[in-house]
């Protein structure tokens, strides 16, 4: 027996050397620190039932700035620790009078952490494929913990959302999760997710909300439905020519979509 | 209300309310009950009723009381004011402000609180109904609640109180046999019974002393059962939990694999790298202070520099470091 649903303080090997992530070793035996389910593999880790997200090198996430500085965006990331983003992170040179044109306080963009320092400073970087600024669609937020089970074994629950309901979608680690589409299509999706994320204890969830978004799109919205979580971040369009850069940058957002969503699902892998 | 009973334990070695003297009293556990906490609990004990929140790690505001290295925990045990016969004045007492110490205390040696730095993490125990050993039952309510939260411990705490009626030594008292009891010993503690809280009211010989060390511990041990039956309980009702979880964590710890890889190649080219990356924090430090604006100039230069030489960050650092030399 591989797995089983285990407490802070349980005993799981006797190995010192089996130790993973969520787990510490006391006199040579290994134990758990949290509460969730332990995955015995060549190594014992325990993974969480909950927790906040805490931000690790190169995740993708989705940050809301909350302030800014002459040379610095300051991005809620969702997380017990800001984001910070350097006018130098971003893909064009910004007068420090200009910063509130290009991020003003409320603006979303999905970023990715370029470092993390022993004191949680958290850098983050916007000169990547597929980083910029959020325009238009929706913002859900989900439980952190439960971001692999929205993207799935490798990307399928994502790609199939995406089939299903004709609508852009990047999940950042932090929980967030950007949709963007037609409006039904959106109310549909994030029922979906809210679904996902209500039911995501049960084994064969994709193809179970696969045929929920099939019957929904037969049926158009029998049970009327309110999503209390998404907020609209309907934004004027960006001063100047802020535009053309960011185009640029987003050509690639869904190849690195992709990508991202399997190699960033790991919690943080702090270990004892 | 009631007066002092003549009798604490009758001829058969029944208690007040029919318990053997070594018996603790029921405990049912409720998890999850509150959806905008990040953990909390519901805890019946006796005629105890206990409801705890977890929220956190979180940000600590005001940034002085931050500890650069570790999260604070901050624990508040509050008695409602219609907890007990006469009405509790609201607000924090004496009593309570040294109960939230000592409870806070209690959990130092299980939350691994070095993982979030400058964050807090707050506990909050309110006592809606109060029938002896308040203290202990927030405790172990508060305790499952940090589980719940996803908050990493070393183990759970658990706790229960011993104490003396009619000169024998009893397991969690019940209310009269507090108020008019002999003494009373709450303890708390780890699974390895490692002791985390101990207060003593009232007078115990040596003898006794030892003796109730050993009842409490019997009886701690017991709550731990129950607490860790709560929480593998929460999702039993499910069987297919434990399957999908699994699949999940099979996913992730492909991912892990991958980014250990990663890291690995990360390590073999950047080993080089070490002190510029250093020296490069610091610059950043210095950059975000206040004392920047007064540099402003000089560092608009170098962003245009930076922004006319290779995107490499070579250039960046070695301006980075001329600039603070330059300070």
């Amino acid at each position: 027996m591989g797995r089983e649903i285990v407490v802070p303080g349980q005993l799981l090997s006797d190995n010192a050397n089996e130790s993973g992530s969520g787990t510490y070793v006391k006199e040579g035996r290994v134990f758990s620190l949290l509460y969730g389910v332990a995955n015995i593999k060549n190594k014992i880790s325990v993974i969480p039932f909950s927790g906040k997200y805490i931000p690790s090198r190169k995740d993708f996430v989705i940050g809301i700035v909350f302030e800014t500085t002459s040379s610095n965006w300051i991005f809620d990331i969702g997380s017990p620790y800001d984001g910070l983003l350097h006018v130098s992170e971003y893909p064009r040179r910004v007068e420090s009078s200009k910063m509130r044109e290009v991020f003003d306080i409320g603006d979303c963009a999905i970023l990715r952490i370029k470092d993390v320092d022993a004191s949680m400073k958290i850098e983050l970087t916007l000169r990547e494929k597929g980083l910029r600024k959020i325009k238009g669609g929706r913002l859900l937020e989900v439980p952190s913990t439960k971001v692999p089970r929205v993207i799935g074994q490798n990307g399928s629950m994502v790609s199939m959302l995406k089939k299903e309901t004709d609508c852009e979608i990047f999940v950042g680690q932090n929980g967030r999760i950007w949709i963007n589409g037609k409006d039904e299509n959106m109310d549909k999706l994030s029922e979906a997710i809210d679904m996902i994320i209500r039911e995501s204890h049960i084994s064969g969830l994709t193809d179970k909300i696969s045929k929920f978004l099939q019957a929904e799109g037969e049926t158009e919205d029998i049970n009327a439905y309110e999503e209390v979580k998404d907020t609209d971040i309907e934004q004027e369009e960006i001063v100047e020519n802020a535009n053309s850069a960011d185009e640029e940058y987003s050509e690639d957002a869904e190849k690195v979509n992709e990508s991202s969503s399997k190699a960033n699902q790991l919690p943080d892998t702090e270990e004892s | 209300m009631a007066n002092k009973p003549e009798k604490f334990i009758d001829e058969n070695g029944l208690r007040l309310d029919g318990r053997a003297v070594d018996e603790i009293r029921p405990m049912t556990i409720e998890i999850g009950v509150l959806s905008r906490a990040d953990g909390s609990c519901y805890l019946e004990w006796g005629k105890n009723k206990i409801l705890a929140a977890v929220y956190g790690p979180r940000e600590l505001h005001p940034r002085r009381m931050q500890k650069p290295d570790e999260a604070i925990v901050r624990y508040r045990y509050n008695m409602a004011a219609f907890s007990v016969e006469d009405r509790a004045r609201p607000g924090p007492s004496r009593r309570s402000i040294e109960i939230s110490k000592v409870s806070r205390d209690a959990f130092a040696p299980i939350i691994m609180t070095k993982y979030y730095p400058s964050a807090v993490i707050d506990i909050f125990a309110e006592v809606l109904q109060a029938d002896a050993g308040t203290r202990t039952a927030a405790i172990n309510a508060a305790s499952i609640a940090l589980a719940d939260a996803g908050i990493p411990m070393k183990g759970l705490i658990s706790a229960c109180a011993v104490g003396k009626v009619d000169g024998q030594l009893v397991l969690d008292l019940s209310k009269d046999e507090d108020n008019y009891g002999n003494a009373d010993l709450p303890i708390a503690m780890t699974q390895d019974g490692e002791i985390s809280l101990l207060q003593m009211d009232g007078n115990l010989t040596k003898e006794e002393f030892k003796k109730a060390l050993e009842m409490a511990s019997e009886g701690c041990r017991q709550i731990l059962e129950i607490q860790k039956e709560a929480l593998k309980r929460k999702f039993a009702s499910h069987e297919e939990v434990v399957e999908s979880l699994a699949e999940v964590a099979d996913e992730i710890i492909e991912d892990v694999q991958k980014e250990i890889e990663l890291i690995d190649e990360d390590f073999e080219v950047s080993e080089l790298e070490d002190e510029d990356v250093i020296e490069i924090t610091i610059a950043k430090t210095d950059t975000s202070e206040p004392v920047d604006k007064a540099q402003e100039e000089d560092f608009t230069e170098f962003t245009e520099d930076e922004s006319s030489n290779v995107d490499g960050p070579e250039g960046y650092e070695a301006d980075k470091a001329g600039e603070r030399h330059e300070q």
